[in-house]
């Protein structure tokens, strides 16, 4: 299991501005070991977001994502002490969620 | 260790089984794009999400830095102030693989994302806003790296 991501989901004017960084190898599969066998991609292929169990954003990634990725992006509507759920699965199955209250 | 191994062995095969009868909760079920992460054009990416060519628009708008030190690290914004916007693309057109994103906007998300991506070298880095009204708008922006993100 991955470590935890790091979100911070703050409320002004009626938004929510959510800034994560997630934990994650993101492999491109472009590169090559010492031996010259190229490593496998691994990388995030999904984020979603729920916010007090809502979906409200979706987002499909490719293996250009940096490796620990960082994604900020803006809810309309929310309000401090709201339920954050962050999501995602990588290419090989794995998933993680985390949650936090907006402040 | 063994044990270990097996259980994330065993686990993956359920995974698949579960995954095969449709059973798996709808995130990890959702499907991938793969045909569109696949694209080395951008005119492929455009057949692939089979929409009407992109005209340049200033109501998109990709931010970056003009020259980037280090390509396994470069921040990258884009938004867009058009109506009716459903998906919002992020490219670099001369990655490999060139779409990084694909990020939906919906009647709570806003049209609007930062990031950080990886570049192997210098390029244009390129967002393309997909409308319910077919209309297609991009916006461009030239990024120079100075250190490639391929070996990062």
């Amino acid at each position: 299991m991955a470590e935890p991501m790091r979100i911070r989901a703050q409320a002004s004017d009626g938004k929510v501005v959510v800034r994560v960084l997630m934990s994650h190898e993101m492999e491109s599969g472009q590169r090559r070991d010492s031996a010259g066998k190229t490593i496998p991609p691994w990388f995030i292929q999904e984020v979603t977001a729920t916010l007090n169990g809502t979906p409200v954003m979706r987002a499909q990634w490719g293996p250009s994502v940096s490796k620990n990725p960082f994604l900020q992006f803006t809810i309309k509507g929310g309000k401090a002490g709201d339920l954050l759920a962050i999501s995602w699965v990588d290419n090989r199955g794995d998933t993680r969620t985390d949650k936090t209250f907006v402040r | 260790m063994q044990n270990r191994r097996r259980m994330l062995r065993d686990s993956a095969a359920l995974a698949a089984a579960l995954a095969g009868l449709g059973l798996l909760p709808q995130v990890a079920q959702a499907a991938w794009n793969r045909a569109a992460f696949g694209a080395r054009k951008l005119e492929d990416l455009i057949q692939v999400l089979g929409v009407s060519a992109p005209t340049e628009s200033s109501e998109v708008v990709v931010s970056g830095p003009d020259v980037a030190e280090n390509g396994a690290v470069v921040a990258v914004g884009c938004e867009s102030t058009a109506s009716g916007v459903r998906q919002l693309l992020l490219l670099v057109e001369k990655n490999p693989n060139m779409l990084a994103m694909i990020f939906d906007v919906n009647e709570h998300a806003e049209p609007a994302f930062n990031t950080r991506l990886k570049m192997a070298e210098s390029s244009r880095v390129i967002a393309i806003a997909l409308a319910d009204d077919g209309r297609v708008l991009y916006a461009q922006k030239e990024i120079d790296v100075t250190l490639g993100g391929c070996g990062g």
